[in-house]
Parts: structure tokens; sequence; C-alpha cells
């Protein structure tokens, strides 16, 4: 039996300690945000928020979520009321598939939570474990800009005006 | 005893004295300490230099691995700022392009090789030792002369590296003569073996030389010095450790010419493990390094690895995976969770060759260190982007966890006695990694 904090919802899990963060929240627990793509942590769709910073759900298992935070991008907003980060990506249409974009949307609020007022390579460098095979990436990056100015912090060196 | 009344009045003048006396010493000292200066030259015309000599100058560099110290990533090349800690605080690369005021752009080569062979700048003032001029030094002339044709036809950078952080005094310079009075290594590295051949005469040159290998891979003593009698019998660089390349290898799979000519050139030996941490850029840069001069470094360092437990005989390498789950359970679900889909026996990495956890040197260090390194940094791909990669486990992991899951791993695979306290061993290395 294993207790789990996520989106502020406690759960009790029954299962084998070993099994992915990923697979409980899919096939257990309903939240369908964080995608499976690789299963090898090599792509980041499966990128959720554990204390606040970016963990590879595939391959973190829960055995390792004892007394700690996980938040899914479930919790940063609803497609009613989206939160600063999802709504920027919604503004700058920043979805070609969309199969990345909750992995891209975590790893970015990881960011803003830690570095309100990022440079650019410090931007592109946290994002940079998140694969896109869309190319969608200028997009995303300008979502990204836009959610710091959004939420109050700002960029250092903006490459492009944000709009 | 209350001072009494003259001695009170002469504490002023005997505490004077004591001031003049010690800047006394310290001016001659300081005089003892100073260095000429080497005349300032305007930058030479990049084309007065032979492309010939400029390509040779490019290669050397790689060789030198000159980039890691002298660029930020991400930054221009050579145009320095890297911070490298050490043990007396944090120093960083200097800008070594061609720019006038922030890099070399008035040194003549006179004042170039003056600084590769006596950690000198133009200027006179003493070079910290983490530039590892005790190795460069034994380059010749005329790579000497290459290296700097190569450096002064570089786009010139105007890039101030950030200010030293050391402990007092050593932010004084002079105090560096002292080390080097003290403490500059003075036994040669190996000389030439003739009877072994132009290949491993060429390996030599370049390793114990421009190559530097020795600087991480040695121990250092108090003053941070290479211990050169001590040399290749492993050292720290980076918060990693740099394993033995002597008979104390630890590795389980002979290092031959082969092998470590594969792994130096694309960082993978698919009888070892992948190029990790600093020595990912190592292999970065000798993959565009000519495939003569790399293969020369294989020989020799297959030579001095020739007495290594692996080059004797191969053990067979066990599998505990039942004692070890048994000794580590909670060790064994993390890694089922978190490293198994990659790196158990049959994973689909596994079967496209990538090289078994048991064949690496860090199950078989006498130290966790690297183990942990992998675990928390994971690694990136070395030398091409499509080169082994392994996301990093320093936000996912407590610090309790990658120590079950490191004990685990050791005890399943690994030889040599259980390492201890592993939960401060990984605090040890987050806390090295600056977390």
């Amino acid at each position: 039996m294993i207790e789990l904090t996520i989106n502020g919802t406690r759960h009790r899990i029954d299962g084998d300690p070993a099994e992915p963060l990923l697979y409980v929240l899919r096939d257990d627990l309903g939240l369908y945000a964080a995608k499976f793509g690789c299963g090898l942590g090599q792509c980041g769709s499966c990128t959720v928020l554990v204390d606040g910073k970016p963990a590879q759900s595939c391959i973190t298992p829960i055995a390792a979520l004892e007394d700690r935070v996980v938040m899914t991008i479930e919790g940063l907003g609803s497609a009613r009321t989206p939160g600063p980060v999802q709504q920027a990506f919604i503004d700058e249409q920043a979805a070609q598939c969309g199969y990345c974009i909750p992995g891209m949307i975590a790893r970015a609020e990881a960011l803003l939570r830690a570095d309100p007022r990022p440079s650019e390579a410090a931007m592109r460098d946290a994002m940079r474990p998140s694969l896109c095979r869309c190319g969608t990436h200028m997009r995303i990056l300008r979502a990204v800009r836009r959610a710091a100015v959004a939420m109050g912090g700002g960029i250092v060196d903006p490459a492009e005006p944000v709009s | 005893m209350p001072v009494e009344g003259p001695l009170r009045r002469r504490w002023p003048r005997i505490l004077a004295l004591i001031a003049v006396a010690v800047l006394t010493v310290l001016a001659i000292f300081a005089l003892w300490a100073r260095e000429p200066v080497i005349a300032a030259i305007g930058r030479p015309d990049p084309a007065s230099f032979d492309p010939r000599q400029v390509a040779l100058g490019a290669s050397l560099a790689r060789i030198g691995n000159c980039a890691s110290c002298h660029s930020v990533p991400g930054g221009r090349v050579y145009a320095g700022g890297t911070p490298i800690q050490t043990p007396f605080g944090t120093i960083h690369g200097s800008n070594i392009t061609p720019d006038p005021e922030t890099g070399i752009g008035q040194w003549s080569y006179e004042a170039f090789a003056r600084s590769m062979r006596e950690g000198l700048g133009r200027d006179g003032s003493h070079l910290y030792p983490a530039f590892p001029y005790d190795r460069l030094r034994h380059t010749s002339n005329a790579d000497l002369r290459a290296l700097y044709a190569f450096l002064m036809t570089r786009d010139a950078v105007r890039a101030e590296p950030p200010a030293n952080s050391l402990i007092p005094p050593l932010g004084w310079r002079p105090v560096l003569a002292g080390w080097k009075l003290l403490a500059l290594p003075r036994t040669a590295p190996q000389g030439p073996q003739p009877q072994l051949g132009a290949l491993w005469e060429r390996g030599r040159y370049l390793g114990e030389g421009l190559a530097h290998c020795a600087s991480c891979h040695s121990p250092r003593g108090l003053l941070q010095q290479e211990l050169r009698e001590r040399a290749y019998e492993g050292g720290w660089s980076d918060g990693w450790y740099a394993p033995p390349l002597d008979a104390t290898s630890p590795a389980v799979r002979e290092w031959t010419a082969e092998r470590l000519d594969a792994y130096l050139r694309t960082g993978l030996s698919t009888a070892h493990a992948a190029a990790a941490g600093p020595m990912g850029p190592v292999a970065h840069n000798l993959a565009r390094a000519p495939e003569d001069d790399v293969r020369a470094l294989a020989t020799y360092y297959a030579w001095t690895m020739r007495d290594a437990r692996a080059a004797r005989s191969e053990p067979v390498l066990p599998d505990r995976g039942t004692v070890a789950a048994r000794a580590h359970p909670s060790g064994a679900a993390l890694f089922r969770g978190a490293c198994a889909a990659c790196h158990e026996p049959g994973a689909p990495m596994m079967v496209a060759g990538r090289p078994d956890l048991r064949l690496g040197s860090p199950l078989h260090d006498d130290n966790p260190r690297n183990a942990v390194q992998v675990i928390l940094q994971g690694l990136e791909p070395p030398v091409e982007p499509h080169g082994p990669y392994m996301p990093a486990y320093a936000d996912t992991l407590t610090d309790k966890q990658i120590a079950e899951v490191t004990a685990y791993m050791r005890a399943r695979w690994g030889s040599g006695p259980d390492w201890g306290n592993l939960v401060e061993a990984v605090a040890d290395a987050r806390a090295e990694n600056g977390e």
C-alpha cells in the first residue's frame, strides 16, 4: 500500500511498488494528460511535477513518491479555467498533434516556479529534454515567454517581442 | 597583570614595527616572485599564418581539450568563463581568443609559449595551476607554434571572465610562485621507450603532455599538485572519479587498444560503458581529432593498463539478482520501476547493443561516486546526438532512494566490498554538483 498525493488529493494505491507513476495516473486514476511516449525517459511526453520539479513519470516508480507532492497538468487548470501556462499554450496555438504538450507545460511550469524571469538560454535548457516531433518548438518557446510575462515575471532577453 | 604605563605607550610602536617587518617580507617575496612582462604586440594578421599550421593547431587543441575549460556551454568557444571548482574556491577559465583587451590578442608567440611552459601570463603574473601547464610544458615548439597559429586566427571575442573567488591569500598571485617552488611536480613523466614503436611514442608524447590525461586520472596532494610518482592511480574531476589508468584499473574487461580507440572516438566502448561526466567532452573533442593521434593515445594507455586484472583474465560476471533483491528490497523495486526498462538484461536498449551495467567500472570502483553521479546527472550523448543518453534522476529520486538503488546494483552486479553510507555519498555528490 502506497499513499500518493496527486493534485492535492491523497490516493491509496494497492499494487507493485515498482509500477511507474504514469500507469497509475492513466490506468487507476483516470488522469490522461501525461502520455506514454517511449517508456524509457527519453522523450518527455510523460513529464509531471514531483515536488515542483519535472519528473518523467514513465520511469518514476510509485515507491519513490511517498511523502512527495505530485502534480499533473490537470492540477494546473481545466479546459474551462486554464492556468496561466496552459492559457499561454492555447494563445500561441503551440500544439500540432499535442502529444508532447502536457509534458511541455509541466516543464514550463517547473521552470517558471523556480525562475520567474528566465533567460532565453535557461528557457531552452529547461525545455530541451522534451521532444516535439511535429516541430512546433518556436511556438512552444513563444508560449513559455508569454506565460513568463503573464505570471508577472518576464523574460530577460526577448528573442521575439511578446504580443 | 595590568600593562604598565610605559609599555602601553610603547605598544603602537611595537605594532608598527611588526607591520613594517611583515610588509618588508611581503615586498621581498613579491619582488622574488616577480617575472618579466613580455611586450604587448598588435594582434597578428590572421592571414599571416600558414593554413596548414592552423589546421594542425585545431587538431592539437582538440587533443588538449582546451575548449572544456575555456568555454561555457552554449557560449563562444575559447571565450572563457567556465567555473572550475577547487578546494580553495572557484576560478574561471580565461578568454584565449585573440581579443586584445580581454583575450590573448596582445600576446606574442613567446608570451604564449611561456604561459604553456611556465604558467605565466604575458604581464608576468602567475597563473593558477588549474591550468595544467605542468603537463602542457612537454609540448614541442612546433606544436606550440601551431596552437598559437590556431588561437590567433579565431574570432576575437570580447568577454571578461567572472572574478575568481578564492580563499585569502590565494587571490594574491605572487603566492603562486611559492606553490611552484613547493609543489610543482618535478618528476619527469614516462619517457620514450624506442622498442615500443612509433605509435606508442606518439601516444606517450600526446598523453603525457598536451592531452594531460594524468591531470584528472592521478591523485593530488594537499596543495592540489599532481602526485607524479602516483600518476594514473585515479583522481577526481568536477565531482566525478577519474578511474585509474594503470595496473590498478578496476575495469572488468581488458582495455585493448582497439576498445580504447573506439571509446575515445565514439564515446562508447561496447565492452565497457559510455563516456560520462567530464570524460564526455574529452571524447567529443577526440572524435574530431586525427584518427592516428587517437589511435596513438589508445595504444599508449592500453600499455599503461597492460598489467590490470582484466588484461590478465577477464572475470565471469555474475548476476546475483535474487540475493541483491533480498538484501535491498526497496532498491530492487526502485530499480524495476526506474532503471529496468533500459538496463535489465533483455531490455530493448540491451538488445540494441548498449553495454550491460556490470561492464562499466562504476560498480567495480572502490568508491560509489560515479554510480551516484550517473544516476543524479544522467548522461548526455558525448559525441553525436544519436549517442548514449540517460535521463537525470536528481529531481526524481531522493538521496535515500538513490542510495538504495545504488546498493542494490552494487550487490547485484558489482565487485568489491560494501560501499558503506551511501546516503551520505549521495548528499556529498549533490553538494559538489552545487545543488
